[in-house]
Formats: structure tokens, sequence, C-alpha cells
């Protein structure tokens, strides 16, 4: 083992559990008692299940002992962001409302599927309310902070996903992605984010924001646990209506396969514009390393983050709607009047967004014949402070929360795969993330580009110090 | 505030009661202000031009 019990990674955890090197226990133990130790002053957690995780543990522990073979994850903790339902609890995704919702009947799929390869749920995480942020800030729970810097932002919605992974709190989490909220927090926190194509792993058992972009999939500090999750998850789910009839395409075998027949290029554009030079000197880094001097440009990107921005206002505000009437006060400040206002808006914005949005994964399909990876930023700047309000970009004060997700949008809204890979520069004590975005169902060559820029150096995720 | 963006406040104040809301007055000039930016938005994709023939991206699966 290459580090301390406690920081390991997951495919590192699973092969010692494997090997007998270390027992499930020992490594759940571990686990609980870094929370307990680092929890308290970063506030990732909103719920930990150390009774139902060590009882798992024990269970692994035994089956071992009795010869079985163990799952891909064997021992590995994960946590997962509190919009996915845990059997016996009320499935809170940020809010304070639904502390009154019915406990889960049972465990989400995707839970269940990584505890069917030998993982160990140990918590749900703090997130955004209702899914509604990039910020990782929340009224009812406080904000998730960044372990890199706590004065910092975590990013949302996914924010404890990132706090409790960066830290090394747990070696996996798993989030969801409607606009960027996986590839936000990963860009924050300097961690590997897999967005996988729309439709690809099932949502079933998950409480919902926006269905026509809601994503699920998995943080981590490496790409290997990435795959590892990744593959456990795969497969078909008649629960989830929205879910492709595709089979499971493995890709952990994929990742060491190269890129030296791959195309890629940088996104140039609206991807080139609008950003701190923090953001751009990210992507020109990685470019640089894969040797991509092409720049293609993404057709009608702006337009493409509008018609997002206004799918996800009506139908998170269809979501919402009788909650807002009946009990407005109970919302967090910042979502609640977003979620009011697409209530009002006309009914044809919404639908001319979804013609938009067919012709626009049309057109990024064109540009997919011609390369095989894009890459663009993730997040405009590095970690805003917490409480931060505004930000300027290229000479221009806006919103931060409005506009932290301006190149994470354009991609998410026709569901493209995309990995979220860390890059440090100019000693800079926080990281940003750079998108690796793949045409659709190609989540493995996305894989492979981060898992060589991993490899090479270029890219990393370690555990803050703390 | 801009005077199309007051005009917005009052459309706000009465899109929320005829949706049977109660609309708290510090919140009337922030949800304005979200309408506002989700009406340029639309504006700007309203400009985008589509073929009457255009097929929006959700399909129903029976």
């Amino acid at each position: 083992m290459s580090a301390p019990v406690d920081t390991l990674g997951a495919a590192e955890t699973a092969a010692a559990v494997r090997s007998g090197a270390l027992s499930a226990r020992d490594a759940v133990v571990a686990c609980l008692a870094r929370i307990a130790a680092l929890d308290p002053r970063l506030n990732a957690f909103t719920s930990v299940y150390a009774t139902r995780a060590i009882a798992r543990a024990e269970a692994i522990d035994a089956r071992r002992a009795r010869g079985e073979t163990l799952g891909p994850l064997a021992g590995a903790p994960f946590a997962v962001k509190n919009l996915f339902d845990i059997e016996g609890s009320p499935t809170l995704a940020g809010s304070k409302i639904n502390r009154e919702r019915t406990p889960a009947s049972s465990d989400a799929t995707l839970v269940q599927r990584l505890e069917a390869a030998d993982a160990v749920l140990v918590g749900a995480l703090n997130m955004g309310e209702y899914a509604y942020d990039f910020t990782g800030e929340n009224q009812h729970y406080g904000a998730s902070r960044n372990p890199h810097d706590p004065e910092h932002m975590s990013g949302g919605s996914s924010g404890g996903s990132g706090t409790a992974v960066a830290a090394g709190m747990v070696p996996l989490a798993l989030s969801s992605d409607t606009n960027g909220s996986i590839r936000v927090p990963s860009s924050f926190c300097g961690l590997f984010g897999l967005k996988p194509t729309y439709g690809r792993l099932s949502r079933a058992g998950t409480f919902p924001f926006v269905a026509s972009l809601d994503h699920l999939g998995p943080m981590a500090r490496s790409t290997a646990d990435l795959a590892l999750a990744y593959d456990a998850m795969q497969g078909a789910d008649a629960r989830d209506h929205a879910q492709a009839r595709r089979p499971a395409e493995p890709v952990f075998a994929e990742l060491d396969k190269g890129i030296a027949s791959l195309r890629v290029a940088r996104a140039g554009g609206y991807f080139a514009s609008g950003g701190h030079p923090d953001c751009f000197a990210a992507v020109a880094h990685v470019a640089r390393a894969l040797g991509a001097s092409k720049e293609v440009e993404i057709p009608e990107a702006r337009r493409a983050r509008a018609a997002a921005y206004l799918i996800t206002m009506a139908e998170g505000a269809a979501l919402h709607a009788e909650r807002l009437a009946a009990r407005a006060g109970d919302f967090d400040i910042e979502t609640r009047d977003r979620l009011i206002a697409g209530t009002m808006g006309p009914g044809h914005w919404v639908a001319r967004a979804q013609k938009f949005r067919l012709w626009y994964r049309d057109a990024v399909a064109k540009l997919f014949e011609e390369v095989d990876i894009v890459l663009a930023p993730a997040t405009p700047t590095r970690a805003p402070r917490l409480g931060q309000k505004t930000m300027v970009l290229d000479g221009v004060e806006m919103s931060a929360r409005a506009n932290i997700g301006i190149f994470t949008q354009p991609i998410s809204f026709i569901g493209l795969p995309v990995v979220a890979a860390p890059v440090w520069t100019g000693g800079e004590r926080l990281p940003i993330g750079v998108q690796i975005i793949a045409a659709p169902w190609r989540e493995d060559l996305a894989l492979r580009v981060a898992r060589q820029l991993e490899r090479d150096g270029i890219v990393a995720a370690p555990v803050a110090a703390m | 505030m801009s005077d199309a963006s007051e005009h917005v406040v009052e459309t706000v104040a009465a899109l929320a009661a005829l949706q049977g809301f109660e609309l708290r007055p510090e919140s009337r000039a922030v949800v304005a202000e979200h309408l506002d930016i989700a009406a340029k938005m639309a504006a700007y994709l309203m400009n985008f031009p589509l073929p009457d023939e255009a097929e929006p991206a959700p399909v129903f699966a029976p």
C-alpha cells in the first residue's frame, strides 16, 4: 500500500482487501475516524452510517474468510450526494423541506450496484438545495468547504462530494450533474469527475432536478477509481424511463490503451473567452501535453447555454411549484426566487429550447467526425471565496452563482460524456479543471486521455494537506 | 432598476397571483431580475432560425 489506510484510493483498498493485506472492517473504521476528525471543519457530510458500514464491512470479511471471491471495489468506502435514496432515511436533496419525506424504502440503484461490487456506503453528503447551485453553499446545512483552502467554495451543487473526496474522507463519491454539478466541484476541489453520456447510468432512486438534463456519475482522486466505479454502475434498469437501451460497455480494461490514435482538439470561440486567464492556461497546459494544436469551434455554444438555462428554470419550477406555493419560506433564499421565476416564463421558450437542442446535437455530432476529443475549461475561475457574490471576468463584474457553469452547461445540454481533470499551475493553492469531452457513448476515450495525463503527471488529484 | 424591469416586477406580481403564490415583497425584485435574465436568454435563443419541421429533442417511448 502506497498511502496510509485512511487515504487509500478505492482500487488500492480493494486490492489490499482482496489480497488479505487489509480487512474491509479496518478500511471502513479508518475512513470513519478520518470523517470524525475532519468533517467538523469541512462540513461535507449530512449523515454518517457507521453501524451500517461496519456491518457491511464485516460481512465482506466473512465472505473472504469463507473463500469467496470479492468484488472489484471490495471494502472501498464511498459516500453519496444526499439526493440518492438510502434505505431508512428521508432523501434530503439539500433541502429542509425534504426532512419530512417518507424514509426511502430501498437504496438508489447506483448505491445497490456499488455495494454489489463490495464497496461500502459510509454516508450522505451535503449539496446545494435541490441541486440548483454551483457554489456548495447551503442556508440550511452550511457550506461544504474546499479542503485546499477552507475559506473557498467547494463548488456545487455536489459540494460535499468535492469536499469529502479532496479531503481524503472517502476515495469515491456519487454525485449528479444537470448543468455542471460534478464538473464544477471537481474543478474547484481538484478531482477527477465523470459525467457519463445522458441516459447511460440509471437515475432510479434519486431525487430529480431537471429530468431532461439530469446525469449521475462518480468523483474520485484517480482515473482507475472512476473507471472501476463506472463499470460497476452500468447496466439496464427499467426504473429509469430515460435510460438508453444499450448494453454495458466496461472501460477499466481500456484505460491503458494510450492515446496515439486519438485526434484531440481545443475548443475555441465561446470556450476561449469570458474566463479568467487561469482557465485557459489550464487548457493550454493539457493541450500542449497531448500535442493538440488544432482548435475547433463548438457551434452556437452560447445559445446552447441559454437553452439549458431555460429548460432548467422551467423543469425545476414544475418540480417544485406546489412547495413554492405552500411553503416558500422554507426554501434556501438563493434557490427560491430562481425557481419562482421559472414558473413564469412562457411555455414556448422551453419548446423552442428543446427544438434547438436537437439542432445543436446534430451540429456537434458533425464536429466529432473530425476529432475524438475536445478540451475546454471546466470553470471560468478557480474556486471563489465562500460568500462571494460576484466575480470579474474579461473586465466585467457579474454574478458568480449564475456564471460558474458557463463552460459546463453547453456540454451537458446534449449529454456528451466528460471527464473533468484537475490541473495545478503556477504554484497556486487551488486547482482548476479541464473538461475532456468525447462523442456520445465514448466515455472510454475521455477516460483514456485523462489516464494518460495522470500517468504523465500533467493532471493530479492529491489529498489536501489538512 | 430600469423601466423595463419595473414592468417585469409588476408582471411577476401578477403571475404569482395567477398561480396562487404569495410572493413576498422582498422577493419581487429578485424574481423579476431572474425572469429578466431568462427573457434575455430566450430572446437570444429565439433569434436562431429553426425550420417549422424542427423536432423537439425529447421523444416519448410508448
